[in-house]
């Protein structure tokens, strides 16, 4: 058994060192590999707030996965035509700048999830699941049908946006730019999950009739916590477009919801670094499997299957053994 | 628009909801009786069209496709139920999404290997193709009335079931109280995986009596299955009432909002505004509605708890 601090911080360690080694070894596509694992565990920790801290089962969250990635290919799309976005009632031009993208990204998905969370939280159990999954439904045949901006064949975008001091096009150091906010948001989420409104979030998924009595509102908490999470989300979404250089109505799918949803349960429910090892093992499982078969998704299929049934905790729980602060 | 049209896309959306409803019953009596979250549903919905398709074509007769469309659906519903499902019972929500969303990856594949990612084709058989004239003068294809007489008759058996057997009083006190009939001496757990076939059989059904009306290809399930979640969900979960009505609804709004919306829109917008903006809110309108239910009545139309 290893300490979970220990296990956190080999994490850390391999997400500079195997970058590092492929620099050296000059392998840019491990690199890559990399970048995607980082912005895959950006998204799922910002699921892991509302999921993990306040035990929102959202199977929608691809909506601010796409929203992210739609900004930054709306945006970028009008910068390479150089056409304005929109001219009325001001002129609002497109950008290929990064900082500008990740703010419209984070603002729309906080008003996304501003207004999802509202009419979600009225339901509860299996009902929150799946009006989640409607809303992600919504949003995906809205994309597809959004011929304006690719419809279903989606939208390229010929070159890395930019962020100011740094070459974007070269994979380490864009990788660099994914992990730096990777780290940002891991200490957010740390000093969040102990801070009074994260104490109070993990008593309003146990006992929100306590929380209530106090004098805290539980709806309150529930929805702050779904919009710090969708906005989390979101900003990966816009990383994940700008990796890829392309966007497409996959990324508000359903599927893509599951997958978020499976990082966090393969890594571990509730920990810190729970989404950060899932992400990372399910993208080394997609290399591996996916080089090993065509039909990978059958492994891939049950070894959740086995995660699920007798892993309690996910990997850091086999690792580590200890109960998360979890239930 | 003329009032052929509207009769001819009513029973279009008539026959979308009741193929819905075969689907959606068996997810809505599952959660009802063992409160899991299945789905896979989707996949055994493929299974049967894969079955329906395959000894169609082995045997040239379409009836014998739709029983082993029936018993392969079954038998791969007993089977996972017994492996995995039953395990799952006393997890939460969270893991039941899981497991089943590994099912799905594990039933697709599975299928891809064994048939190849090209689609297959099941035909209308010759004595239900062709056009039948309605009253009123309206030629509409046979075998889409067929599958609406289908599913109502299914639809009345189901009730018939449920309501006049043994084991419809069995499945009905399962879904009150499952400690008490265990302790009434009934083998729970039996009880569980036929329940659980039985939704099975009815996915399959379904499924193969679509594939002949379009292609038997992996991945069919998934879409109908989040159709039939949105069913199960408007209507009440655990209501097989509640998922005819929300069968129904569903294939209207579907269908008639395709058609009318672009039409609607066209009286406020020119027409290439109000086709594209008609054509992205009716793709939209099942979700929109279902989230218009669940604001209004949080547990369904019929929904008894949440």
């Amino acid at each position: 058994m290893i300490r979970e601090t220990h296990v956190n911080a080999l994490t850390l360690l391999a997400l500079v060192a195997i970058p590092a080694w492929a620099l050296y070894a000059d392998e840019p596509f491990t690199i890559t590999l990399m970048t995607r694992a980082a912005i895959f565990a950006i998204a799922a920790i910002g699921l892991n707030i509302a999921l993990g801290i306040g035990g929102l089962v959202s199977l929608g969250h691809a909506v601010f996965f796409g929203i992210g990635g739609y900004a930054m290919g709306i945006l970028a799309h009008h910068a390479q035509t150089y056409t304005a976005l929109a001219e009325w009632p001001f002129l609002i031009e497109g950008t290929k700048s990064m900082p500008v993208i990740w703010l419209v990204a984070v603002c729309l998905s906080a008003l996304a999830a501003l207004i999802i969370g509202a009419l979600s939280l009225r339901t509860t159990g299996v009902y929150f699941i799946m009006i989640t999954l409607a809303f992600g439904q919504m949003f995906f045949f809205f994309a597809i049908s959004w011929a304006e901006y690719g419809g279903e064949d989606g939208l390229s975008i010929y070159v890395r946006n930019g962020f100011p001091g740094l070459n974007t096009l070269a994979p380490i150091q864009f990788y660099g730019l994914c992990l730096a906010l990777l780290v940002i948001v891991l200490l957010f989420a740390w000093k969040l999950s102990r801070s009074p409104f994260g104490l109070a979030l993990n008593a309003a998924r146990q006992a929100p009739m306590r929380v209530e009595t106090v004098g805290l509102d539980p709806m309150r908490l529930k929805l702050i916590a779904f919009v710090i999470s969708g906005v989390i989300t979101g900003l990966a979404g816009a990383l994940f477009a700008d990796l890829n250089r392309f966007v497409s109505p996959t990324m508000f799918s359903w599927q893509l919801s599951g997958e978020i949803i499976i990082f966090i349960i393969l890594g571990g429910v509730g920990r810190l670094f729970g989404p950060v090892i899932g992400a990372l093992a399910f993208v080394a499982l997609e290399h591996w499997l996916g080089g090993l078969s065509d039909y990978w998704h059958i492994y891939l299929g049950l070894l959740l299957l086995v995660v699920v049934l007798f892993g309690r905790g996910g990997l850091i729980g086999m690792l580590s053994g200890r109960e998360a602060v979890h239930d | 628009m003329s009032l052929i049209l509207l009769i001819e896309q009513v029973l279009n959306g008539l026959q979308f909801g009741i193929m819905l409803f075969l689907m959606a019953a068996g997810l809505t009596l599952i959660f009802g009786v063992m409160g899991l979250i299945n789905l896979a549903h989707g996949s055994l919905y493929m299974i049967g069209a894969f079955c329906a398709a395959a000894v169609a074509a082995a045997t040239g007769s379409f009836v014998l496709g739709l029983i082993a469309a029936l018993a392969g659906a079954a038998i791969a519903g007993a089977l996972v139920e017994l492996v995995v499902i039953r395990r799952l019972y006393d997890k939460d929500h969270l893991d039941q999404v899981l497991a089943t969303f590994a099912l799905i990856l594990i039933f697709s594949e599975g299928t891809r290997w064994i048939f190849g990612s090209f689609p297959l084709f099941l035909d209308v058989p010759d004595f239900l193709s062709g056009p039948v004239t309605l009253p009123g003068g309206i030629e509409y294809p046979l075998y889409r009335l067929t599958l609406i007489v289908v599913g109502l008759l299914v639809a009345l058996g189901l009730y018939l079931l449920i309501s006049k057997t043994r084991l419809g009083v069995q499945i009905r006190a399962g879904e009150n109280d499952r400690e008490m009939i265990a302790a009434l001496g009934i083998d729970i757990a039996k009880l569980y995986t036929i329940v659980f076939a039985l939704g099975a059989a009815l996915a399959g059904l379904s499924g193969a009596l679509v594939g002949a009306i379009q292609s038997v290809q992996v991945g069919m399930g998934e879409p109908v299955l989040i159709l039939a979640f949105v069913v199960i969900v408007i209507g009440g979960i655990g209501s097989i009432k509640g998922a005819l009505i929300g069968a129904i609804l569903v294939g209207l709004t579907d269908t008639l909002g395709g058609i009318f919306l672009p039409e609607l829109l066209k009286l406020f917008f020119d027409p290439s505004t109000a086709t594209s903006i008609g054509s992205s809110l009716a793709s939209m309108a099942i979700y929109i509605l279902m989230a218009a239910v669940l604001v209004l009545r949080p547990a369904g139309l019929f929904g008894a708890r949440a």
